[in-house]
């Protein structure tokens, strides 16, 4: 699994790729604590799942708990990109009815600019 | 329709050994032809679940095992993942969505385990480990798919 950050202004685009699960899970979550914690300014994450091949349970957990470390201050994440069987679990989970999810990268950029 | 065939994989409940197991029963289940790759995909993910279950609830410390016995009978995979660790006190409790005893987790693996599966069975005494086990079958058999084609 590989986990790619890149700050645009205020929000932190991450672009995951490989499988998420219980074992890189813990690699996702370091490398998106250590831009948040170094770069208070950023209010949103733009997460794109284009390249996800696997996820579970384990793998939204985490991205579930960097969703709620950014509501607690009044952030927010959006996940774009879904496939198939990346959406399946989202949507199996319930996860879906917390976080919005997009399929394309422009409809995600589309509503974090609130067009 | 499929020989009767069965493989049975031991390991270290480690986090590392997840994939492994679902890529293994995975490869495994393909032996039954009528399976689509997403039926597949589901397989490895109920497998995921119930590992990670045991990798991250099954034992107190570690050099805990999990057993992983999948056999395929006709058209029907029969998965069953069991370990011998502390046990789920209450094992209807531990399968209802959300419950979870951990802030970066979910608490869904039961409830996916139990939508991808035909059939999911928990048994469990406190001390004596615990054992799901998981059937799934095509949606669409063989022949039936044979017909289609036709």
């Amino acid at each position: 699994m590989r986990t790619e950050t890149r700050p645009i202004g205020n929000v932190l685009v991450v672009r995951l790729s490989g499988e998420l699960d219980l074992n890189t899970a813990p690699e996702f979550r370091a490398a998106v604590e250590e831009e948040l914690d170094a770069r208070p300014d950023i209010n949103a994450i733009f997460l794109v799942l284009s390249d996800v091949t696997f996820i579970d349970s384990s793998g939204l957990g985490v991205i579930l708990g960097r969703y709620k470390r950014l509501r607690a201050h009044g952030g927010r994440l959006i996940a774009v990109a879904p496939s198939p069987q990346v959406r399946k679990v989202f949507d199996l989970s319930g996860l879906a009815s917390i976080i919005p999810v997009r399929e394309t990268e422009d409809e995600g950029w589309a509503l974090a600019s609130g067009v | 329709m499929s020989a009767r065939n069965h493989v049975t994989i031991e390991f270290p409940a480690i986090a590392q050994n997840v994939e492994f197991a679902r890529v293994a029963v995975a490869c495994f289940a393909s032996q039954i032809d009528s399976f689509t790759m997403e039926e597949i995909d589901d397989i490895k993910l109920i497998v995921s679940e119930a590992v990670s279950n045991v990798v991250l609830h099954g034992y107190d410390s570690p050099g805990g095992v999990v057993r992983v016995h999948t056999a395929i009978d006709g058209d029907v995979l029969t998965i069953t993942v069991e370990d011998t660790g502390r046990g789920i006190a209450d094992v209807d409790q531990a399968r209802q969505p959300a419950f979870t005893t951990s802030p970066d987790r979910m608490g869904m693996g039961f409830t996916i385990m139990e939508a991808l599966s035909d059939q999911l069975d928990v048994s469990s005494r406190p001390g004596a480990g615990v054992q799901v086990t998981m059937r799934k079958a095509p949606r669409m058999t063989g022949s039936e798919e044979h017909e289609r084609g036709a």
